[in-house]
C-alpha cells in the first residue's frame, strides 16, 4: 500500500486508552493475580526442601564427627556411639545393587535400541521397565523377601541388593536406551562400511559416544537407591555389629558375613526416628545429613554430566 | 577373505588394508552378543512377571485361608490370626487422595509458573528497567534463574523419603498440631475434623506425601505444557487473550491429558510411599474420616509389620502386597497409556 492510499481512506478510530494493560480491567487483574499466585506457590513449594536441608544442618552437623562416622550404633540409655557400621553396609548393598542392574540395563537397552527397535519383545520390554518404573519400592522389598530371603534362609545384604536393583533396572535401562539411540547414524554406518560387525559397532563406536548418558542414567539410579529404605526393612535388616573384616569380602569364604542382617544408614534412620533417647535421635540426624550428602552429591554428578553431554 | 586381498592388492601392498570383512570368529562372537542381548531383553520381561508370580506364589495360602473377608476385615491381630486390611486400604486411598490434590494444585501451578516463562519475563523487565540488558552475565540471568528454580524443584524428589519421615516428625507434626486441634474444638461436629490430632495422623502424612508427588505432577505436566505447538500459542494471543485467559482455556486444556497421565502417575506414586505414612500416619487400623485420626496404609503396614512378622502373618501380608500391587499396576499402566495418548494427540496437532 503506497502512502498516498493512506490520505485518502478515514483514518481508523483507535481507543488506545482501551488497548493499554491496565489493572482496573478485571480480566487483566485476574492474569497478573493468577501469576503472582502460581509464583507464591513456587516458592512455597521450595520452603520443605530448605526446611529440610537446615534442619540437616543445624541438628545432624551437631553431632557429626570422626566418632559418629566410625563408631557403632549405640544401644538405648548410652551416649555416644556411631554409625560406621551402616554407611560400610550401605555402599555393599548399593554396589551388589550396581553390579547386577547395571549389566541388565544395559544389555537389554542395547537390544530395544540397536538390535530389535520394533519387534513384539523390545516393545513388552518397555512396557515392562515402565511398569517396574511404578513398582512401589516396598514391594521390592517383599519380592526379594520371596525370592531370597525365604530361598536362602535367611536376612542379608544380597536380598537387599535383589531389591534395590530391581529398582534399578528401569532407570538403567531406559536411559541407556535413550543415549543409544541419540548416536549419530553416520557413526554405525561409517563403522558397518569399514566392515565391523553389528556388535563390534555397538562395542567399539556406539557404547563410547553413549557412555556420559549412561553414566548419568546409573549415577541417577544410584542416587536413589542409596536414599531407599522400605526395600531394605526386611531383606538386609539391620545389625548393630561390622561387617566382619577378618575374611576378605570377595571371595566365596567371606560371603559367610554378607549372608547375614546388613545395616544401612536408610535402616538406622527409621529405627531411630521413633527412640525416646535423645542420643539415638541425635544420631538419626546425623545419618540423615550423611545420606542426604550421599544423594545430592551422585544427583548434582549426574545431573552435570547431563547438561555437559546435551551440549 | 580373498575380497579383501584384492582390493588391499589395488590399493598397493604397502598401505594396510583398514576396511574389510569380519572374520569367521567375529561373526560367531557377533551372534553369541546379538543373542545375549535378547537374551537379556526377555529377561527383563520375565522378571517382571517373575516379581508378579513369587509375590502370589507365597500369598496363596493366605488367599485360600482368608479368601474375600480379608478384604473386608477391620483387624489385624497376629495373635489371634486374624487379618483384614480394610482400614488400610481406605487410609491408602484417602491419604493419597488428599496428597494428590495439594500436590497437583501446587505442582500445576509451578508446572504454569516455569513453562510460561513467569519468572524470566518479569526479571528481564527487571534487566531492563535498570538498562543493564544486552550485557553478557545479566542477559543470561533471568534463564539462569528460572533453571536453578527448576533444578530446587527437581532436588524435592531426590531426599530419600526416610528423611521427609524425619523432616516430618520434628516439623510438620509439630506445625500443624495447633491449628488442627482448634479445628476439631470448634468445628468438631464436621467428620473430617471429627478426633483431635494427638501426634502422627492422616494430615501430616498427606502433606509429606504432597510434597513427595508434587516433583514429579510438576515435571510430567511442564512437559505436557511446553509441548503446546508454538501456533496455537500465537493463536491465542493473536485473538486478543490475556495470559491467563490464553492459559486456562487453551494452553491447559490442550496439554489436559498430559497433565492427566501426570496426576495419575503421582496416584500410583502416592498409594506405593512407604516410609513417610510408616513414620507419619500413626500405624492404627481405623477407619474414620478425620483428617486427625492415625490412620494405616497397605505400604506402611507391610513396612510395619514384615521385619517380625510369623510364618501365617507374613502369608497375609504378601496377600496385603498383591492387593497394592495389583492397586498401583492397573493406576500406573492407566497413567503410561494416557501419557502415550497424549504424545499422539500432539503428534495430530502438528
Amino acid at each position: 500500500m503506497s502512502p498516498a492510499d493512506s490520505s485518502t481512506r478515514p483514518t481508523v478510530e483507535v481507543d488506545l486508552p482501551q488497548l493499554e494493560r491496565s489493572l482496573r480491567q478485571p480480566r487483566l487483574l485476574f492474569s497478573y493475580v493468577m501469576s503472582l499466585l502460581t509464583g507464591a506457590a513456587t516458592i512455597a513449594a521450595m520452603f520443605p526442601l530448605f526446611s529440610v536441608l537446615y534442619l540437616l544442618i543445624k541438628r545432624g552437623g551437631a553431632t557429626l564427627s570422626l566418632a559418629t562416622l566410625s563408631g557403632l550404633p549405640p544401644a538405648a540409655m548410652t551416649v555416644g556411639g556411631g554409625f560406621g557400621n551402616a554407611i560400610v553396609g550401605t555402599v555393599i548393598i548399593v554396589l551388589i545393587a550396581t553390579i547386577i542392574s547395571v549389566p541388565i540395563g544395559i544389555l537389554a537397552a542395547i537390544y530395544t535400541a540397536e538390535f530389535g527397535p520394533e519387534t513384539r519383545i523390545t516393545q513388552a520390554v518397555r512396557f515392562a521397565a515402565k511398569v517396574l518404573t511404578g513398582l512401589p519400592s516396598i514391594l521390592a522389598g517383599v519380592f526379594a523377601f520371596a525370592a531370597v530371603v525365604l530361598t536362602t534362609g535367611g536376612f542379608s545384604a544380597p536380598a537387599g541388593g535383589v531389591a534395590l536393583a530391581l529398582l534399578m533396572v528401569p532407570t538403567v535401562l531406559l536411559t541407556a536406551e535413550d543415549a543409544i539411540k541419540r548416536v549419530p547414524h553416520r557413526m554405525r554406518e561409517a563403522a558397518i562400511g569399514m566392515g565391523a560387525t553389528r556388535s563390534q559397532v555397538v562395542i567399539r563406536v556406539v557404547l563410547p559416544t553413549a557412555v556420559p548418558g549412561i553414566l548419568t542414567g546409573i549415577m541417577l539410579a544410584i542416587a536413589r537407591a542409596v536414599g531407599e529404605t522400605a526395600p531394605l526393612l526386611f531383606t538386609s535388616l539391620f545389625s548393630e555389629f561390622w561387617i566382619s573384616r577378618s575374611s576378605p569380602l570377595f571371595l566365596p569364604k567371606g560371603m559367610g558375613d554378607l549372608m547375614k542382617p546388613t545395616p544401612s544408614l536408610a535402616v538406622l534412620i527409621y529405627n531411630f526416628s521413633g527412640s525416646p533417647f535423645d542420643n539415638q535421635l541425635a544420631l538419626a540426624w546425623s545419618a540423615a545429613l550423611v545420606l542426604v550428602i550421599m544423594v545430592l552429591v551422585i544427583n548434582i554428578a549426574g545431573q552435570v554430566l547431563a547438561t555437559h553431554y546435551n551440549k | 577373505m580373498s575380497g579383501t586381498d584384492s582390493a588391499s592388492a589395488a590399493a598397493g601392498q604397502s598401505i594396510p588394508a583398514i576396511a574389510r570383512p569380519p572374520s569367521s570368529g567375529e561373526l560367531i562372537w557377533d551372534r553369541l552378543f546379538r543373542r545375549s542381548t535378547f537374551a537379556i531383553a526377555t529377561f527383563t520381561v520375565l522378571l517382571t512377571v517373575y516379581v508378579v508370580y513369587s509375590i502370589a506364589r507365597v500369598a496363596t495360602p493366605a488367599i485360600h485361608s482368608y479368601g474375600w473377608a480379608f478384604m473386608s476385615g477391620q483387624t489385624w491381630d497376629a495373635n489371634r490370626n486374624e487379618y483384614g486390611i480394610l482400614p488400610a486400604i481406605a487410609g491408602t486411598l484417602y491419604s493419597s487422595f488428599l496428597g494428590l490434590i495439594v500436590g497437583t494444585l501446587f505442582g500445576l501451578a509451578i508446572a504454569i509458573f516455569l513453562s510460561e516463562r513467569f519468572l524470566a519475563l518479569a526479571l528481564e523487565s527487571v534487566v531492563k528497567m535498570l538498562g543493564l540488558e544486552g550485557q553478557g552475565l545479566w542477559a543470561k540471568l533471568p534463564d539462569r534463574i528460572e533453571n536453578l528454580l527448576r533444578t530446587i524443584i527437581e532436588l524435592l524428589a531426590a531426599i530419600p523419603s526416610v528423611v521427609y519421615g524425619l523432616w516430618g516428625i520434628f516439623v510438620v507434626i509439630p506445625m500443624v498440631r495447633p491449628p488442627a486441634n482448634w479445628l476439631h474444638d470448634h468445628l468438631g461436629w464436621i467428620p473430617i475434623f471429627g478426633t483431635s490430632l494427638s501426634g502422627p495422623g492422616l494430615l501430616p502424612a498427606s502433606i509429606v506425601l504432597a510434597i513427595m508427588v508434587l516433583p514429579t505432577i510438576s515435571a510430567i505436566s511442564r512437559d505436557a505444557l511446553i509441548a503446546v505447538p508454538p501456533k496455537i500459542r500465537e493463536a491465542a494471543f493473536g485473538l486478543g487473550a490475556t495470559r491467563w485467559e490464553a492459559i486456562l482455556a487453551v494452553f491447559i486444556p490442550t496439554a489436559a491429558t498430559g497433565i492427566l497421565g501426570a496426576i495419575l502417575l503421582g496416584f500410583g506414586r502416592a498409594l506405593g510411599e512407604t516410609m513417610a505414612l510408616a513414620m507419619l500416619a500413626g500405624n492404627a487400623n481405623v477407619l474414620s474420616w478425620s483428617l486427625f485420626s492415625p490412620a494405616n496404609t497397605l505400604a506402611a503396614l507391610l513396612a510395619n509389620h514384615f521385619p517380625e512378622a510369623g510364618t501365617d502373618e507374613v502369608g497375609a501380608l504378601m496377600y496385603a502386597a498383591l492387593v497394592l500391587l495389583a492397586i498401583t499396576l492397573i493406576v500406573n499402566i492407566l497413567g503410561t497409556l494416557i501419557l502415550q495418548r497424549a504424545n499422539a494427540e500432539l503428534e495430530g496437532l502438528r
